[in-house]
C-alpha cells in the first residue's frame, strides 16, 4: 500500500515542496491528487531529510497546499514496451493517446536508460542514402549517427524531416526499420503534417510517436525525448530494428529545462540556461549509436530552431558539441526558393569518412566532396566580393567560381522534397558541375580519379 | 577496500549527496554510498556532515542509506596492465565491465583497474642486498611489444632489497621485500597513488626538444616541446578532436595517454577501432601498444568526468617516472570545467564568472603544471617528459570564455582553430596569424643535419612574413581589387596561397599526407620558397606573372604532399623543374625584348 501525504508546504513555478516524508528516493515519481480528484504527475528533484522537492510535469496551476494528496510510487519514470508499440501514438508522458488498445507490457523500462559502455559501441559506418544530395554527397549520414538539423523559425525543417523519414534507406538491404518521432512543443499543424506524410506512405505502421504539442504542459517535454529514446532502444537493441529517431524541437525542450532551473534558483549559465545543459543534452543525444553484437541501431536527427538564426546560441552551440555534425538551413537560400535550403558550407557530418568509399558508395566520393566544397566556398567568397565592388571588378577566375556557385545551388542543392536521388546520381551531378574547371584547378581530386570519371562529362558539355 | 566509518545519507540532489555521522572523515576520502555501493568522494565537511560527489547515477537513493568511508583518497593502480587498457574516469576497466555487465553501464560495480589474474614475466635489474630508495628501478616487465614497464620502488619505502627474483607474477604477488628501519615492506608489481597529488620528482627541467607530431602547421610553425603544454580551442566542427587524434597517433612519444573527457561515445569507439590497426611510423607496431585510453563520455556520470583528467595525468606521470616521453591528450578540458561547475552549483558555492567556481583558474593551472621535463626520482639517473595537449570547447567559439582564458594563462602553445578555415575545408584549421608557440627555438635542434635546422629557421621566418603580408594585401584587394597590385605583390599572394594550400593544409585521412617527417616538411617548404625566389627573379627580369602562375610545375608543387617519405628525392627534383620552367618564361621575355 502506498502511503499518501497531505503535507505540501510550498508551491512555486513548476515545483512543489512536500514535508514529513519517510521514504522518498531521488529521481522517483509521484502522483498528485488535486482536491477536485484529478491526478498529476511529478518527479523528485531533491530529497533532504524529510523534505522532498518535486517537479510537476503538468504544471502547478490549481494545486493547493492544504488539500492536495501526494503518493510516492517508489519507482522512476518508466515506459511499458512490447512490439505492439509500433504504429501507436503516445502523449509526451508515454500514455497512449490514440484509440488503440492498452499496451500489454513485455517489460517496463526506466526512461533514463543507462550510458552505453564505450567499449561496447560499434563504430557507425553504414552509409544511409537519404536521397538528398547535400546530405548524401557532402555530409553523408551513417547508421548510429546523431545529425541535427539547425533551423530557424519559418524555415522548412518539417518538410525536410518528413523527406528524411520517407527516403532514408541503407542500400541493398531489406532490414527492419522503424521511425520514432518525438514532438516537443511543436504546433498541431506541424505534428499532423508529419503524421499525414507517414500515413500516405504507409510508414505509420512502423512508427512510434510521442506527442507533446505547444499547448501541452511544458515541463512534460523534459521527459518526452527520454520516452522516445527508451522506445527506440527497445526496438533497436531488443527487436533488431534500425531506428530513425526524430526529435522536434529541441529548443523547446531546453526552454522547459531552463524553467525548472530558474524555479530552483540555480546559478544560470549563458542566457539563463542551466550550467548542466551540456550534460543533460548529452544524456539524450548519446543514446544514439550501434552496439557490438546487436543487429539494430539508433540514428538520430534532432531538429532545433536557432533563435535569431544564431548558431552561437547555447542550444545549437551545445548540441553541435555533442552531435556528430549538423545540417544548417539557410534563410537566404530559402528566400531564393532553393529547397531544401541546406547551407552546405557550415554543415558537416563528422562520420562521413567512415561511411563512404569503394565498398560503401564510390571511390571518388571523398575527393569529390572536398573539391565541391572548396570550389563552392571560393564561389561564395566571389559572390560576396561582387556585392561589395560589383561583378566587373572580379577577376575572370573569380567570375568562373561565382558561376559555379550559382549552378551548384540551382542544381545540386535545390531538388525539392520529393526527388529521391541515388548516390550515383548525386556523385555524377557533382562531376558534371565540376567539368567547367580545368584538371589543374581540381587540386583536391586524385589525378587518376579525374581521368576515370571526368571525360564523359567533358564530352557532354562540349557536344 | 576496508570500510570502517559508517554514516547515513540525509540529502540527495543529483550527483551530490550529503551524509551525517561522518566525524573523522577526511576531505577527498572515497566513500561507498547506499546498498548499491556507489563510489563517491568527500568534497566538503561541515561538523559531522559530509558532502559527497558521487561518480555514479544517484537515482533511487534517498535519506537514511548507509555511507561507508574507505579512509583512502581516490587512487589509481599503477603497474603492468595499463597499456592497451580503456578505463572510465575512475579507472574501471571498460572492457571487463562490458564482459561482465553487458553493453550498458550499471551501477556499483567495482572491478580493479589492473587484472589480478594475469601473470607477467618479471626480471630484476638489481642484486639482492642493494640499498634502494623511492623511485629506484628494481626490475622490468615487457608489457607490450613497444613498452618495457619499469618496476620502481614505491614512495616512502627504502632499505635493503631481499628475495627479489625473476619469474611470473600477478600484480599482487610479492616479488621481493625491502628491509628498512621501520621493518619490512613487501614489493609488488603494482602500487597505488592518489590521483589529486602530483607524483614526486627530483627536479624540473626546462624543455629542450620539440615533440614531433608529423603535422606540418604544428611542427613547422607552432611546435610543442617534450614536456610542454598546448591548448586547442575552437568552436564545434573546427576539428579539435581530429587534431587530438592525429597527435595521439603520430607524436614521437613513448607513451600516449588519451583522455576522452565528456565527449562523444562514437569518437572513443573510433580511437578504439583505429589504434590497434594503425602502425607507429617509427616501430611498425600497432599504436595501441603504447596507448592508455580513458573514456568518460558526456553521458557518463559527471563526477567521474571531473576525476578523469586526474586519473589520466597520474598514469601519465607514472610512465614519465620510468624515464619515458609521455604525451597526454585531454579532450575536452571544457567538459571537465563544466563538471566542476555542476558539482560546485550543487554544493551551493558562490560562483565566479559564468557560474564557474572561483577556483577554476587554480585547478586548470595546477593541472597543466603537472606537465614538464623532469629528473625522475631514484636510480639510475633518468629524465622523463610529460606533455599535455588540452582541447577547449568555448561556447560559440568565444575566446573570452573563462576556461580558455584560464588555460591561456598557463600554456605555452596556442593552436587557434577558426570556423572560417574549417568551412573552407582547410584542415587542420589552425589559424596561422593568431596561434603561437614559445618552443620555436627548439625546432632546429631536432634536425640531424645542423645546417638544415638553421635553414629551416630562416625559411619559417620568411614564410610567416609572407602569410602576414598576405593578410594585408587581401585587405587591399577587398578595397580596390586585385588589379591594383604590383606584380611582386601578386607573387606574394600566390606564394602565400601555395604555403596555405600546399603546405599548411594537410589531409588527416590520406595515407601519406596524414604524417610528414621533419625532413619532408623541410623539403616541401624549401620547394615552395624556391618557386617564390626564382619567380621573383623572373619578374624582376620582366616576366609576366600570369605566365608564371599557370606553369604546370605548380600542379607538381600542389601534389608534393602526397609523395611518400621514401621517394622524397622527387621533391628536390621539383626544384629543378621550377628553375627549368620559369627559366623558359624568362627566356621568352628575353626574346621578346630583343625582338
Amino acid at each position: 500500500m502506498l502511503k499518501e501525504y497531505q503535507t505540501v508546504t510550498n508551491i512555486y513555478g513548476p515545483l512543489m515542496l512536500v514535508e514529513k516524508i519517510d521514504d522518498a528516493k531521488y529521481g522517483h515519481i509521484v502522483d498528485i491528487e488535486l482536491s477536485d480528484g484529478s491526478v498529476r504527475h511529478g518527479q523528485i528533484l531533491q530529497v533532504e531529510n524529510d523534505k522532498v522537492l518535486v517537479q510537476v510535469f503538468e504544471g502547478t496551476t490549481g494545486i493547493d497546499v492544504d488539500k492536495s494528496t501526494v503518493r510516492f510510487l517508489g519507482k522512476p519514470l518508466t515506459l511499458d514496451v512490447s512490439p505492439d508499440i509500433l504504429g501507436r501514438v503516445f502523449s509526451g508522458l508515454g500514455e497512449p493517446k490514440d484509440d488503440g488498445p492498452e499496451i500489454i507490457p513485455e517489460k517496463s523500462l526506466d526512461i533514463n536508460g543507462a550510458p552505453i559502455n564505450p567499449s561496447a559501441r560499434d563504430y557507425p559506418n553504414e552509409f544511409i542514402q537519404t536521397g538528398i544530395s547535400t546530405i548524401d554527397g557532402l555530409n553523408p549520414l551513417v547508421r548510429g549517427q546523431k545529425l541535427p538539423i539547425f533551423s530557424g523559425a519559418g524555415l522548412p525543417h518539417d518538410d525536410m524531416t518528413a523527406q528524411l523519414a520517407r527516403q532514408a534507406t541503407v542500400r541493398g538491404k531489406g532490414e527492419q526499420f522503424a521511425v520514432v518521432f518525438a514532438a516537443m512543443g511543436i504546433t498541431f499543424e506541424a505534428a499532423q503534417f508529419f503524421i499525414n506524410d507517414l500515413t500516405e506512405t504507409g510508414a505509420i505502421e512502423r512508427a512510434v510517436m510521442f506527442i507533446n504539442l505547444a499547448n501541452d504542459p511544458a515541463i512534460e517535454r523534459i521527459a518526452t525525448p527520454r520516452f522516445a529514446l527508451t522506445a527506440a532502444e527497445y526496438l533497436a537493441f531488443e527487436q533488431d530494428m534500425h531506428v530513425l529517431v526524430i526529435l522536434n524541437d529541441m529548443t523547446n525542450y531546453c526552454e522547459a529545462l531552463r524553467e525548472i532551473s530558474a524555479a530552483r534558483k540555480e546559478v544560470p549559465g549563458r542566457r539563463g540556461y542551466p550550467g548542466y545543459l551540456y550534460t543533460d543534452l548529452a544524456t539524450v543525444y548519446e543514446r544514439a549509436g550501434r552496439i557490438k553484437g546487436k543487429k539494430g541501431s539508433i540514428t538520430m536527427v534532432p531538429v532545433l530552431t536557432m533563435p535569431e538564426d544564431d548558431k552561437t546560441h547555447p542550444v545549437p552551440d551545445l548540441t553541435g558539441y555533442i552531435t556528430e555534425g549538423q545540417i544548417i538551413l539557410s534563410r537566404s537560400l530559402h528566400r531564393k526558393a532553393i529547397a531544401p535550403p541546406v547551407d552546405a558550407l557550415p554543415s558537416l557530418s563528422r562520420l562521413k569518412d567512415k561511411g563512404i568509399g569503394p565498398d560503401k558508395t564510390r571511390e571518388d566520393h571523398a575527393d569529390l566532396y572536398n573539391q565541391l566544397y572548396a570550389a563552392y566556398a571560393r564561389g561564395k567568397e566571389a559572390q560576396e566580393l561582387a556585392t561589395i565592388m560589383g561583378e566587373d571588378a572580379l577577376s575572370d577566375e573569380d567570375k568562373k567560381y561565382m558561376t559555379f556557385a550559382d549552378k551548384f545551388e540551382a542544381r545540386y542543392v535545390s531538388q525539392g522534397y520529393y526527388d529521391n536521388r541515388t548516390i550515383e546520381q548525386t556523385l555524377d551531378l557533382g562531376w558534371e558541375l565540376l567539368s567547367m574547371f580545368e584538371n589543374v584547378e581540381l587540386k583536391r581530386i586524385d589525378v587518376d580519379l579525374i581521368e576515370k570519371y571526368m571525360p564523359r562529362f567533358r564530352e557532354k558539355v562540349k557536344s | 577496500m576496508t570500510e570502517k566509518r559508517q554514516g547515513k545519507t540525509v540529502k540527495v540532489a543529483g550527483p551530490v549527496v550529503v551524509a551525517e555521522g561522518m566525524t573523522g572523515s577526511r576531505m577527498y576520502d572515497v566513500v561507498r554510498v547506499s546498498k548499491h555501493k556507489l563510489i563517491g568522494e568527500i568534497v566538503e565537511l561541515h561538523g559531522d556532515l559530509a558532502s559527497i560527489q558521487v561518480y555514479e547515477e544517484t537515482e533511487g537513493i534517498g535519506p537514511g542509506e548507509p555511507v561507508a568511508d574507505t579512509e583512502a583518497p581516490l587512487s589509481v593502480e599503477l603497474g603492468p596492465g595499463l597499456i592497451e587498457s580503456i578505463y572510465d574516469g575512475i579507472q574501471r576497466p571498460l572492457n571487463a565491465l562490458y564482459e561482465k555487465e553487458g553493453a550498458f553501464m550499471s551501477r556499483g560495480i567495482s572491478i580493479p583497474g589492473l587484472d589480478r589474474t594475469k601473470k607477467w614475466q618479471f626480471k630484476p635489474v638489481i642484486e639482492n642486498g642493494t640499498e634502494v630508495k623511492p623511485g629506484d628501478i628494481i626490475g622490468e616487465v615487457q608489457e607490450s611489444s613497444l613498452v618495457v614497464h619499469k618496476i620502481m620502488v614505491p614512495a616512502e619505502v627504502s632499505g635493503k632489497v631481499d628475495g627479489l627474483r625473476e619469474g611470473e607474477f600477478t600484480v599482487e604477488d610479492t616479488i621481493g621485500i625491502v628491509k628498512g628501519k621501520d621493518g619490512e615492506t613487501k614489493l609488488q608489481l603494482m602500487h597505488k597513488w592518489p590521483v589529486r597529488n602530483p607524483r614526486k620528482v627530483i627536479k624540473r627541467l626546462a624543455p629542450n626538444r620539440i615533440l614531433v607530431t608529423g603535422q606540418r602547421v604544428i611542427d613547422t610553425f607552432f611546435p610543442i616541446a617534450k614536456g610542454g603544454t598546448a591548448c586547442v580551442p575552437g568552436p564545434f566542427g573546427t576539428g579539435k578532436t581530429v587534431v587530438q587524434h592525429q597527435l595521439a597517433k603520430w607524436v614521437d612519444a613513448d607513451i600516449v595517454v588519451y583522455v576522452g573527457c565528456g565527449e562523444r561515445g562514437n569518437e572513443m569507439t573510433d580511437v578504439l577501432t583505429e589504434f590497434p590497426e594503425l602502425k607507429d611510423p617509427r616501430s611498425g607496431e600497432p599504436l595501441m601498444k603504447r596507448s592508455v585510453l580513458i573514456a568518460n563520455t558526456s553521458n557518463m556520470p559527471v563526477a567521474a568526468r571531473e576525476a578523469s583528467v586526474y586519473t589520466g595525468i597520474t598514469i601519465a606521470e607514472y610512465f614519465r617516472d620510468m624515464g619515458y616521453t609521455v604525451a597526454l591528450m585531454a579532450d575536452s578540458t571544457s567538459r571537465w570545467a563544466e563538471a566542476m561547475r555542476e558539482i560546485s552549483t550543487r554544493l551551493e558555492e558562490m560562483p565566479a564568472e559564468e557560474g564557474y567556481p572561483a577556483y577554476l583558474g587554480a585547478r586548470i593551472a595546477s593541472f597543466y603544471e603537472r606537465a614538464g621535463r623532469v629528473q625522475c626520482c631514484g636510480s639510475p639517473e633518468r629524465e622523463g617528459a610529460l606533455s599535455i595537449i588540452g582541447a577547449v570547447s568555448p561556447p560559440g567559439g568565444d575566446l573570452s570564455d573563462s576556461v580558455v582564458q584560464a588555460t591561456l594563462h598557463v600554456v605555452k602553445v596556442f593552436w587557434s582553430l577558426m570556423a572560417k578555415l574549417a568551412q573552407q575545408r582547410h584542415f587542420p584549421a589552425i589559424d596561422w596569424l593568431t596561434s603561437y608557440s614559445f618552443y620555436k627555438e627548439y625546432l632546429k635542434e631536432c634536425f640531424e643535419d645542423k645546417e638544415q635546422g638553421i635553414q629551416m629557421d630562416e625559411m619559417i621566418k620568411q614564410a610567416m612574413g609572407l602569410l602576414e603580408q598576405e593578410s594585408n594585401l587581401l585587405e587591399i584587394v577587398r578595397l580596390v581589387g586585385s588589379e591594383a597590385l604590383s606584380p611582386k605583390d601578386r607573387l606574394a599572394l600566390e606564394t602565400s596561397r601555395s604555403i596555405r594550400e600546399d603546405f599548411l593544409h594537410q589531409n588527416a585521412f590520406h595515407k601519406v599526407d596524414t604524417f610528414t617527417t621533419l625532413e619532408k616538411q623541410y623539403e616541401m617548404l624549401k620547394m615552395i620558397l624556391h618557386f617564390h625566389k626564382v619567380a621573383l627573379e623572373a619578374i624582376d627580369a620582366g616576366a609576366d606573372t600570369a605566365d608564371i602562375f599557370k606553369l604546370p610545375v605548380r600542379e607538381e608543387i600542389a601534389r608534393a604532399k602526397y609523395i611518400p617519405q621514401e621517394e622524397m628525392i622527387k621533391i628536390s627534383e621539383i626544384r629543378n623543374t621550377i628553375e627549368k620552367q620559369i627559366g623558359e618564361v624568362s627566356r621568352l621575355v628575353g626574346t621578346n625584348v630583343s625582338r
